[in-house]
């Protein structure tokens, strides 16, 4: 069993607009790319070109079928990782340590040299966040791009989860939650973004906006300017007078 | 309890060595990218953040473009064919062989008759090469895929206002308030357009979706109007009759810059009736608002009277607004007559409109930016209505696709919405009208150039390709009374003819980048027939293929001979203005592509190897007078060729001082440039030039300075296309080119110079009743074509599809999960998985394209999902619509521009009992050139 920080002097995470996210999956493959080649053991990707592919991601997008009680059915792009809990069960489950969440900024991270691949975080997790690395045998989880984040070596402008940096219809925002002033907290404010399955009791500090309301159109109809070709022509004349 | 605080990393590891910026081949889109070398090899790509087109973000398939880079599919050197067609048993060559061999074809038949090849590109991205090596080498048999993707919707917008969507131009993000999306394929402007809706929702603005199915776009949409498909022309035109009724078109906007005031000769007795009244200038003639007197319509001062009629005897001359009045507000364009066919209720219709006008109307943008106009008028301002429309293949792949669109670009034009502030924009070089087009060519000579540019956009029958016993000059049959206007040609119809020998037979089928033998092809199944049918003497019917693709498609198993093409990052290309360009409406741009790793196969990027032909083949422009090679590869012909003088593949840092904009002598440092700029070139419109480009002064000379065109070059909007209507005219029996008879009706019909709507030929040739359900495709936004199978990424989101079915079908049949369905069109049949999709229009099932592979291909096991469950529609598409009984061939494509009319396809389906164990039809696996993919794949560099 492992200790959570009391409490963390920061609360980053991400917000995410289900209301503009179109589905790419653009977050899915640049978190891929990034995460390979960075932080810890590669994310690698089993009978790749075979019968049962299966891989490693961080980050993967749900499509969700959603039929409101009095209207046409929508679809709602869901993407999902980590949500890097207040509270977060994966850590305190875990039997070496390995799982853990930073004081610093309340990231959660897997020291994967203590990851003995047991799988009980994953089994804790409300959300199917965590995935095994079938190739390297350690738990793999969404880092928040810590090897970003803080990176010197990289531009100002570019210190955000890579996920963040390549959304192409910008659904996607990163920052401190933990501060009320933050934008991404007003954006939550501003936009009634909420907690996923708050029930389970983990504090999730990732935040989903939700879809705006849709099918709502009530523009009253046009008056014509007239029933008849021939009046139509009367009112063009008059029209063109105004001009 | 353990206490793991002590747990330290690194939060600043180095990121790579140096990162190379070049140009995304992901799909269409043309992002800047950057690659993260590590150790000289890719190890990560990012989006370019100063690039004109994404900046910085890069989409699903292009942040995956390193697992193409390094995909196991692809092709390793030059092969030659050793088994039977079809079979993909070859025999790797070398590259002198390779071109020895290909000469050895092409040169005879270049002395003895150079229509015997055919020569069509595919999704190349470098048609203004390619083209010009085929006008070189003399045949007219040349196109690239446009005539099986959108050319109704390229054609329609050049016709009607200079441009289209996409490369002709965008909505004005930063200012549009109202957003209206009609049926799009997702790798047309791919990042630009979800950036566009980011921004959109960022503030608040409304975005209505139309399209039979609500997934990508279409789910973030405020408002979804689930269309039938092939009805939007149906809807837009009730939107127009509406707009008309209620008088909310902008008169003032009409008046200055199209022709809707243009006068319109209606004797019925003259064989001029329909074009328009002309005075002695030559020029088209409108009333003077303020004179009352007859004018040319340019003349400065004068605002056309939209109302005036000109009476001649008994004969009253009326505007074409008032034409359109007569079509538009008559009863079959209202809303309660089009609402069950749309399947749109009358209510929404009339309430999207009023919101149309209310946002056009009452949401004006004012900007205080002084411009002159074309007549030399001072404007204090830039009016602008802030509407805006885009719209792809799904309005325009069908067969009544061209008038659709047109009436789409109407509906803008209605708002006075094209070229102002919040409404659609241009993107240099567009606006360009189409008298600024070429005129389409084949005049072949026996070891000569063709007389001029292959495509291009006809204004008569005079500038039909037709020999003079009215053949078509062309393998594809394009310019021709089947389809006048094809200034794409129609790629999908070259192996049908060439293998049917209408109109004549080939020698060389030579193609680069078209997977014509599986998902590019409508009748997949037959079409691998045409290939590898072989006459009475057992010599092939298509004697010789060659095909050059990156990759180990299923078009490679039909070739004779294959010319290994390499990736996208291992390349020189230019995103060139001459070619299809990546401008903003702010400027324009062009990029290149080059080889930031070389390849570490026997590959040659297509370009380099097709110069290497040339000069083989002794064609003039690739060859110096002593016959030796004129450009080394393809680079040297970026930098060196000049098109006109002066004016050449790229815009950017040209002349020898390296300043020249547009124009200038080639610079050999130029590639350099680019590369020190981040492989990309932009040059900012001036600030007065930005709106109203096709009357803005400022705009045309800046055109003219930056070599876009070579003088200025004003016009109106043509809400009525004169053109069409000479082309109607004829069918009516004017003047000496005449139609044949089995089309005459049908080009009166359909040439009609004003937009309207008529039933998808699909609906008239089957019997809808049997046939009651529409059957579409889409593209997945992480897939572009069949490439995405090869990536181990991308396959991992999507691997096998499935047949999506509204809930009334669904429920209907009695279908669960797991099930399959056999489903048929009048043409064959297919029994493929299902699953419910309740977001979707209730006559129409819908897939995602392409992804259904042929077992061998792409380098995957043969019990690949994408082998076994995978499925592609394209089995239920003929290439040629129901024999009619007449003996004629008629293709099932728009009988204005022959673009393929994919989505007029109906079907019946049920369920299939019991269950196969894969999809069908099964097609015998392939050998695959290049063995399969790794076991696993871990790379860490």
């Amino acid at each position: 069993m492992t200790c959570l920080p009391s409490t963390t002097q920061k609360k980053l995470g991400l917000v995410i607009d289900l209301d503009t996210c179109v589905g790419c999956h653009g977050c899915v493959t640049a978190c891929k790319g990034w995460n390979t080649q960075n932080y810890g053991a590669p994310l690698s990707d089993m009978d790749p070109y075979g019968a049962d592919p299966s891989g490693t991601f961080l980050n993967r997008v749900f499509s969700y079928e959603v039929t409101p009680e009095d209207g046409a059915a929508q679809t709602v792009h869901f993407p999902k990782s980590c949500l890097h809990c207040e509270d977060a069960p994966c850590v305190t489950v875990c039997p070496t340590g390995a799982s853990y969440k930073r004081e610093e900024d309340g990231i959660v991270l897997v020291d994967e040299d203590k990851c003995i691949g047991c799988g009980l975080c994953a089994w804790s997790c409300a959300y199917g966040a965590r995935e095994l690395d079938q190739d390297a045998g350690v738990m793999k989880k969404c880092t928040l791009c810590v090897d970003r984040i803080y990176n010197e070596n990289l531009p100002e402008e570019d210190r955000v989860p890579a996920c963040v940096r390549t959304c192409p219809s910008g659904a996607r925002h990163f920052g401190d939650l933990g501060d009320p002033n933050s934008d991404v907290s007003k954006l939550v404010e501003e936009r009634g973004g909420f907690d996923l399955m708050p029930e389970q009791g983990t504090k999730p500090v990732n935040k989903y906006l939700p879809p705006r309301l849709k099918d709502r159109l009530d523009t009253a109809p046009m008056i014509p300017v007239a029933e008849e070709p021939k009046g139509f022509l009367g009112w063009l004349d008059k029209a063109l007078e105004k001009l | 309890m353990r206490q793991t605080n002590e747990t330290q990393i690194d939060t600043s590891p180095a990121i790579s060595d140096e990162i190379r910026k070049t140009t995304c081949y992901m799909c269409a889109c043309r992002c800047g990218i950057n690659v993260h070398m590590k150790g000289g090899e890719v190890a990560y790509i990012e989006g370019n953040r100063d690039h004109p087109v994404n900046k910085g973000v890069l989409c699903g398939k292009g942040s995956s473009g390193i697992m193409q880079h390094y995909a196991p599919s692809r092709l390793r050197a030059p092969l030659k064919r050793v088994g039977p067609r079809g079979s993909g048993e070859f025999e790797e060559i070398s590259w002198e062989e390779a071109l020895d061999t290909a000469a050895g074809w092409l040169g005879p038949l270049r002395k003895e008759d150079p229509s015997k090849l055919a020569f069509f590109t595919g999704r190349d991205q470098s048609q203004s090469f390619t083209s010009w090596f085929a006008q070189a080498y003399g045949t007219p048999n040349y196109a690239a895929h446009g005539g099986f993707c959108s050319v109704n919707m390229a054609a329609a917008g050049i016709y009607t206002m200079g441009g289209a969507f996409w490369e002709f131009g965008q909505p004005d993000w930063d200012r549009t308030k109202l957003f209206m999306l009609f049926g799009v394929a997702e790798d047309h402007d791919s990042n630009p357009i979800k950036m566009g809706l980011g921004k959109l929702k960022e503030r608040g603005a409304k975005v209505i979706g139309v399209n039979p199915i609500r997934s990508g776009y279409n789910a973030i949409a405020d408002e979804w109007v689930g269309i039938t498909p092939g009805t939007d022309g149906l809807f837009i035109m009730a939107l127009i009759h509406e707009l008309m009724r209620a008088g909310k078109v902008d008169l003032s906007y009409l008046a200055r810059y199209t022709n809707a005031g243009f006068l319109v000769d209606d004797d019925p007795n003259s064989p001029e009736k329909g074009l328009f009244i002309r005075g002695e200038s030559g020029k088209p003639q409108v009333v003077c608002r303020d004179s009352k007197g007859l004018a040319d319509y340019d003349t400065p001062g004068v605002i056309p009277n939209l109302a005036a009629q000109m009476f001649e005897g008994d004969v009253t001359h009326r505007t074409v607004f008032q034409l359109m009045a007569e079509r538009y507000l008559g009863d079959e364009y209202a809303p309660e007559a089009v609402a069950e066919r749309t399947g749109i209720e009358a209510a929404k219709i009339k309430s999207i409109a009023a919101e149309l006008a209310r946002v056009a109307f009452e949401e004006e943008i004012v900007i205080d930016q002084p411009w002159t106009d074309w007549k030399g008028q001072k404007h204090d301002k830039m009016i602008g209505r802030p509407v805006s429309f885009h719209a792809m293949r799904g309005i325009s792949a069908h067969s009544n696709g061209f008038q659709t669109c047109r009436a789409l670009h109407m509906l803008q034009i209605l708002l006075g919405s094209v070229e102002v502030p919040g409404g659609f924009r241009f993107k240099p070089p567009y606006p360009k009208p189409p008298e600024a087009h070429p005129k389409p060519h084949a005049g072949v000579t026996p070891g000569q150039p063709l007389d001029g540019p292959h495509l291009g956009y006809p204004l008569g029958p005079e500038h039909l390709l037709l020999d003079e016993d009215g053949n078509a000059k062309r393998i594809d049959k394009a310019f021709t009374w089947e389809n006048p206007l094809s200034a794409h040609g129609l790629m999908h119809m070259v192996i049908s003819n060439a293998h049917a020998g209408d109109p004549y037979k080939i020698d060389t089928l030579f193609m680069y980048m078209a997977n014509m033998a599986w998902n590019s092809s409508m009748n997949s199944s037959e079409v691998m027939q045409m290939l590898t049918d072989k006459d009475d003497s057992g010599e092939y019917v298509i004697p010789h293929i060659i095909y050059s693709d990156a990759y180990s498609s299923e078009m490679v198993a039909y070739a004779d001979l294959i010319l290994p093409d390499t990736t996208y990052l291992e390349r020189h290309d230019c995103i060139s203005l001459l070619d299809r360009p990546i401008c903003e409406a702010d400027g324009a741009a062009d990029a290149i592509r080059w080889p930031v790793v070389e390849p570490d196969r026997d590959v040659r990027g297509f370009q380099t190897a097709l110069i290497q032909l040339g000069v083989k083949l002794g064609l003039p422009g690739f060859v110096t007078e002593d016959g030796s090679a004129k450009f080394e590869d393809y680079a040297d012909y970026i930098v060196n060729h000049e098109r006109r003088p002066g004016v050449g593949p790229l815009a950017g840092w040209r002349g020898e001082d390296g300043e020249g904009k547009g124009r200038g002598a080639p610079n050999p440092k130029q590639i350099d440039k680019y590369i020190e700029n981040g492989g990309f070139w932009v040059d900012h419109i001036p600030t007065e030039a930005s709106f109203y480009k096709p009357w803005n002064k400022a705009y045309q000379e800046w055109a003219v300075k930056r070599g876009i065109f070579d003088a200025e070059a004003p016009y109106v909007f043509n809400l009525y296309v004169e053109p069409m209507r000479k082309f109607q005219r004829a069918a009516e029996g004017h003047g000496d080119i005449q139609p044949p008879e089995h089309l005459r009706e049908r080009v009166q019909q359909t040439m009609d110079p004003l937009p309207m709507w008529y039933e998808p030929f699909e609906d008239s040739n089957v019997d809808v009743e049997e046939y009651p359900i529409h059957a579409l495709t889409q593209r997945p936004m992480h897939m572009y074509h069949s490439w995405g199978s090869q990536n181990a990424w991308l396959r991992q989101i999507t691997g096998k599809n499935y047949l999506y079915l509204p809930t009334k079908i669904w429920e209907a049949n009695g279908f669960e999960d797991g099930d399959y369905a056999e489903v048929s069109s009048v043409h064959g049949t297919i029994t493929v998985p299902v699953a419910h999709h309740a977001a979707l229009n209730d006559s129409t099932v819908w897939t995602w394209n392409a992804i259904g592979k042929r077992k061998g291909a792409w380098a995957l096991d043969e019990d690949a999902p994408e082998a076994t469950e995978g499925f592609l529609l394209n089995h239920l598409i003929h290439e040629l619509q129901p024999p009619k009984g007449d003996g004629m061939r008629w293709a099932n494509s728009d009988p204005i521009t022959g673009q393929a009319a994919w989505f007029d396809l109906r079907v019946k389906l049920k369920k299939a009992v019991p269950k196969p164990a894969e999809s069908q039809p099964v097609h015998p696996p392939i050998k695959s050139p290049v063995g399969k993919g790794p076991a696993k794949v871990a790379r860490k560099i």
